[in-house]
C-alpha cells in the first residue's frame, strides 16, 4: 500500500512514536498497540543526538532511545521485525541518513534510503532538509520509490509553498504552528489559515496536520478545517515517558497507547462527519 | 574572491560545504536575512555600513591596534604582532559580529534578539550590542559554561538580557545553539538570531565573515605602514571560526602568507569510541564531513553520524563542529588546521600574560601555545590575533593550572590560604 492511497476515504490517523523508547522490546509492544488503535501511518523516529525541531517531550525521547542503544542499523531491524500492518515512515535527521554506509560501503542518502525500502520503510519525513537541499534526498527516493515528505510551515509563503508540493509526495506535512514540537497542546487559528491556503493549489497530495494536537477533540476540530489526517506525537510519547518513569508493565503503556490512538482515530472521524455535508 | 569585490551573498556553498539544513519554519526568514545582507551590509543602503561604521568606532573603540610583542620576537627570534581586538569593547572580537547583526536586526525591523553563546563573550556583546541599540535580547547558555564563565553571566545581566540556562546534554555550545535555534522557529517572526560565530545556515557563515573581516583589513593595512608589506604568516585560534576568518579574510588572497587555525587539542585527539566522547574540539583537524546546525561541515560524530560530546578547557572553543569555509579553505590547503592541547594552552597564557602583560582568552591563548613550539616553521614576521581578554578565565586558569602543574605559572596558593576578607 502507498502512502498516499493509506489516506482513504476517511481521514487518517498519524502517530508518532521514537523508535528504541524506552527499549527496544517495550518500544516494539508500543509501535504494535498504535497499530491496533487504528493507525493509517505510523512515522517512526529514528533518534539523533541534535534533534533541533523538538521540544523537550521528543528530545527526552530521544535521549532514552539513544540510551536503550538505538542506532540506523538496529533501526533497519527494529522496522524488520514489527509485527503491524500499518505504513512506517521513517523520520529523522539528514545526518544519520547522509553517514549510513551500507555492506559495500555505499554511502550518502542512496545506501540508507535503499536499505530502510529494503527493511520495509515507506517513506521520510527530514525535518532538517528544505526543498533547497533535498535533490539527493529526493533522487535516492525516487530510485527506491518511496515517498518523501515535505512540511509546510505557517511561514512558508507562496511561491516556496509551490516548490514545496512539487517535490512532496505521500502527503505534506502540515506544521500547525510556529516552534518545535510539542510547543502547545491546542488548536492553533493558524492550521485552518494554512489548510485554506493549500486548497487553493491544484495538488492530489493529502494534508496531514501536526504541532499540539493531544486528543480526540483537537483531532476532530482539525478535520473539521480541512485537514485528510491528523500527527500526534508528544501525546503519545508522554504516555511512554510516565511509564517509564513509573516502571508500568510495558502490556499496560501499550494498552494506554491503544486507548489514546483509538480517541484520536475516532475525533478525526467525528471532525469529518461535521464537514462531509459542506463538502458534497 | 576579494573582499573589495563581494556584492552578492552568493550561494552559500564552500564547496561542498555550507548550505541550509533547517526547518522549514526558518527557511524564510533565511531568505529575509539573505535579502538583507546584500542590501544593507554588500550593498550599503541607507547607509547601514556608514552607520556601523561610526558605532564600531565610538562605541566599540575601532581600530583596535596592532602592536609588537617585544619578548615574544625576542625568544622565538620572529618579529611577532598582536592584533589587539581584546580591547574592543566588551573584551572580545564578537563585538564586530553581535554590534553588525542587532543593528541589522533594527533596519529589518525585528523587535527581539536571541543568542546562543559558549564562552559568554557573544552573549555578553550581543547584551552589550542589544542595550546600546535599545532591543530586548535573551541568551542561551550551557550549564556548563555558566559555571565555568561566571562573570560573563553577570555582564550580561547587568546589560539587560535574559540569560537561559540549557540544561541537557554537557550543557555546552552545542546545546545552546541547538536550543535557540529552537526559540527562533517559535518566534521568528519578529525576532532576530544572532549566531555567535561563522557557523549555522547560509547567510550566517557569509555575513558573520564579513562583520569580522575588518579584523584583517586594518590589520592588513596597519602591518604594511608599521613594518611594511606583508607578514609571513597569520595565527587565529578557532573554534567555529569567526575570529579565524575574520583575521584571514583579507590576506586569503595573498598566496604568501601562511594561515593557521589553531583548535582546541583539549586533553587527546580522537573520538574514545568506548564512552562516545572526543575529549578535544579539533573538527578542523579530525572532524569529518557531516551535518549539523544548519551547515555542512567539518563535525565531530560517530561512525552513525550521532553528533559527540567536544572538550576544551576553554568554553568558547568547545564546539563539534566548525564554520563551512573554514573547512573548505583547509580542504584547498589554503588554511593549515594545528592543534593544542590544554595544557600547552595554559602556559600559552602565563607566557602572554607574564612576559607582554596582556592576558589573552583562554580561546586565545591557544594560538600562543601554537607559536612556542612552532615558531620555526612560521617565517620571520608573524601576526597573531588576540581574539579576547582573559579576565572571564581566571578562576578556571587558576584551578586548572594548580591540576595541570604549568611550569610558567605564578604561585598563587599563598592567596588561597588566607581565606576570606
Ligand atoms: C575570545 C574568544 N576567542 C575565540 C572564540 C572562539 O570563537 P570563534 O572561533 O568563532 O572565533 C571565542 C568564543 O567564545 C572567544 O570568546
Amino acid at each position: 500500500m502507498s502512502l498516499e492511497s493509506a489516506f482513504g476515504d476517511d481521514p487518517a490517523f498519524v502517530p508518532y512514536l521514537a523508535a528504541g523508547d524506552p527499549s527496544i522490546e517495550a518500544s516494539k509492544a508500543y509501535v504494535e498497540a498504535l497499530d491496533r488503535g487504528g493507525a493509517d501511518v505510523i512515522e517512526l523516529g529514528l533518534p539523533f543526538s541534535e534533534p533541533i525541531a523538538e521540544g523537550p517531550t521528543i528530545q527526552a525521547a530521544v535521549v532514552r532511545a539513544l540510551q536503550a542503544g538505538m542506532t540506523p542499523p538496529r533501526y533497519l531491524e527494529f522496522v524488520r521485525d514489527l509485527n503491524v500492518e500499518t505504513p512506517l515512515v521513517c523520520m529523522t535527521y539528514y545526518n544519520l541518513i547522509y553517514q549510513y554506509r551500507d555492506e559495500s560501503d555505499r554511502g550518502g542518502p542512496d545506501a540508507f534510503v535503499h536499505a530502510a525500502a529494503d527493511a520495509g520503510v515507506e517513506g521520510f519525513v527530514v525535518p532538517d532538509l528544505p526543498v533547497e537541499e533535498a535533490d539527493p534526498m529526493r533522487a535516492a527516493c525516487d530510485d527506491a520509490g518511496v515517498d518523501l515528505v515535505s512540511i509546510v510551515a505557517p511561514t512558508t509563503g507562496d511561491d516556496r509553498l509551490e516548490r514545496l508540493l512539487a517535490i512532496s509526495s505521500g502527503y505534506v506535512y502540515v506544521q500547525a504552528r510556529l516552534g518545535v514540537t510539542g510547543a502547545k497542546d491546542d488548536v492553533s487559528g493558524r492550521t485552518a489559515e494554512t489548510l485554506a491556503r493549500l486548497r487553493e493549489y491544484d495538488t492530489t497530495l493529502p494534508k496531514a496536520v501536526g504541532f499540539g494536537i493531544r486528543t480526540g477533540d483537537h483531532a476532530e476540530r482539525i478535520v473539521g478545517a480541512g485537514a485528510d489526517g491528523v500527527i500526534v506525537g508528544s501525546a503519545l510519547v508522554d504516555i511512554v515517558a510516565k511509564g517509564a518513569e513509573t516502571e508500568k508493565p510495558t502490556d499496560a503503556v501499550a494498552e494506554q497507547l491503544a486507548d489514546l490512538a483509538r480517541e484520536l482515530k475516532a475525533g478525526a472521524l467525528q471532525g469529518r462527519m461535521a464537514v462531509e455535508p459542506e463538502r458534497k | 574572491m576579494s573582499f573589495k569585490t563581494r556584492r552578492s551573498a552568493g550561494d552559500g556553498k564552500f564547496g561542498e560545504y555550507g548550505g541550509q539544513y533547517v526547518p522549514e519554519v526558518l527557511m524564510p526568514a533565511l531568505e529575509e536575512l539573505t535579502d538583507a545582507y546584500e542590501r544593507y551590509v554588500l550593498s550599503n543602503e541607507d547607509g547601514f555600513m556608514d552607520e556601523l561604521r561610526e558605532r564600531l568606532r565610538d562605541f566599540g573603540g575601532r581600530p583596535t591596534p596592532l602592536g609588537r610583542a617585544d619578548r615574544l620576537s625576542e625568544r622565538y627570534d620572529t618579529e611577532v604582532y598582536l592584533k589587539r581586538e581584546d580591547l574592543l569593547h566588551g573584551g572580545a572580537h564578537k563585538l564586530n559580529n553581535a554590534l553588525g547583526q542587532v543593528l541589522l536586526a533594527k533596519y529589518m525591523g525585528k523587535e527581539r534578539i536571541v543568542a546562543e553563546t559558549g564562552a559568554g563573550q557573544h552573549g555578553t556583546a550581543t547584551a552589550m550590542a542589544a542595550a546600546h541599540l535599545d532591543m530586548p535580547c535573551e541568551v542561551y547558555m550551557g550549564r556548563t559554561d555558566i559555571n565555568r564563565q561566571r562573570p560573563n553571566v553577570f555582564r550580561m545581566r547587568l546589560n539587560g538580557a535574559e540569560v537561559n540556562p540549557v540544561t541537557v546534554g554537557r550543557g555546552t555550545l552545542k546545546e545552546a545553539i541547538s536550543e535557540t535555534m529552537r526559540d527562533w522557529a517559535m518566534t521568528v517572526e519578529n525576532t532576530h538570531y544572532v549566531i555567535g560565530s561563522v557557523v549555522g545556515p547560509h547567510p550566517f557563515p557569509s555575513m558573520v565573515r564579513e562583520f569580522h573581516a575588518v579584523i584583517s583589513r586594518e590589520a592588513r593595512q596597519q602591518f604594511d605602514e608599521q613594518v611594511g608589506g606583508l607578514p609571513d604568516a597569520v595565527l587565529a585560534c578557532a573554534g567555529g571560526g569567526s575570529n579565524t576568518m575574520g583575521t584571514f579574510d583579507a590576506f586569503l588572497d595573498d598566496d604568501s602568507v601562511s594561515l593557521y587555525a589553531v583548535e582546541a587539542g583539549g586533553s587527546g585527539l580522537g573520538v574514545n569510541d568506548e564512552t562516545g566522547v572526543a575529549p578535544n574540539s579539533a573538527s578542523l583537524s579530525t572532524g569529518t564531513d557531516g551535518v549539523l546546525h544548519g551547515a555542512r561541515t567539518k563535525i565531530l560524530q560517530d561512525p552513525d553520524g550521532q553528533i559527540v560530546e567536544s572538550h576544551s578547557v576553554s568554553a568558547g572553543l568547545d564546539y563539534a563542529g566548525v564554520g563551512p569555509q573554514l573547512a573548505h579553505l583547509v580542504d584547498t590547503g589554503r588554511v593549515s588546521p594545528v592543534n593544542v592541547d590544554d595544557n600547552a594552552a595554559l602556559a600559552g597564557f602565563h607566557r602572554l600574560s607574564n612576559t607582554e602583560g596582556v592576558i589573552p582568552a583562554l580561546e586565545t591563548a591557544h594560538a600562543f601555545g601554537f607559536i612556542e613550539e612552532n615558531h620555526e616553521d612560521l617565517g620571520d614576521r608573524v601576526v597573531v590575533n588576540v581574539s579576547g581578554r582573559g579576565d572571564k578565565d581566571l578562576e578556571t586558569v587558576i584551578e586548572e593550572t594548580a591540576s595541570h602543574d604549568i611550569e610558567n605559572a605564578p604561585d598563587m596558593d599563598v592567596f588561597e590560604r588566607m581565606g576570606g576578607l
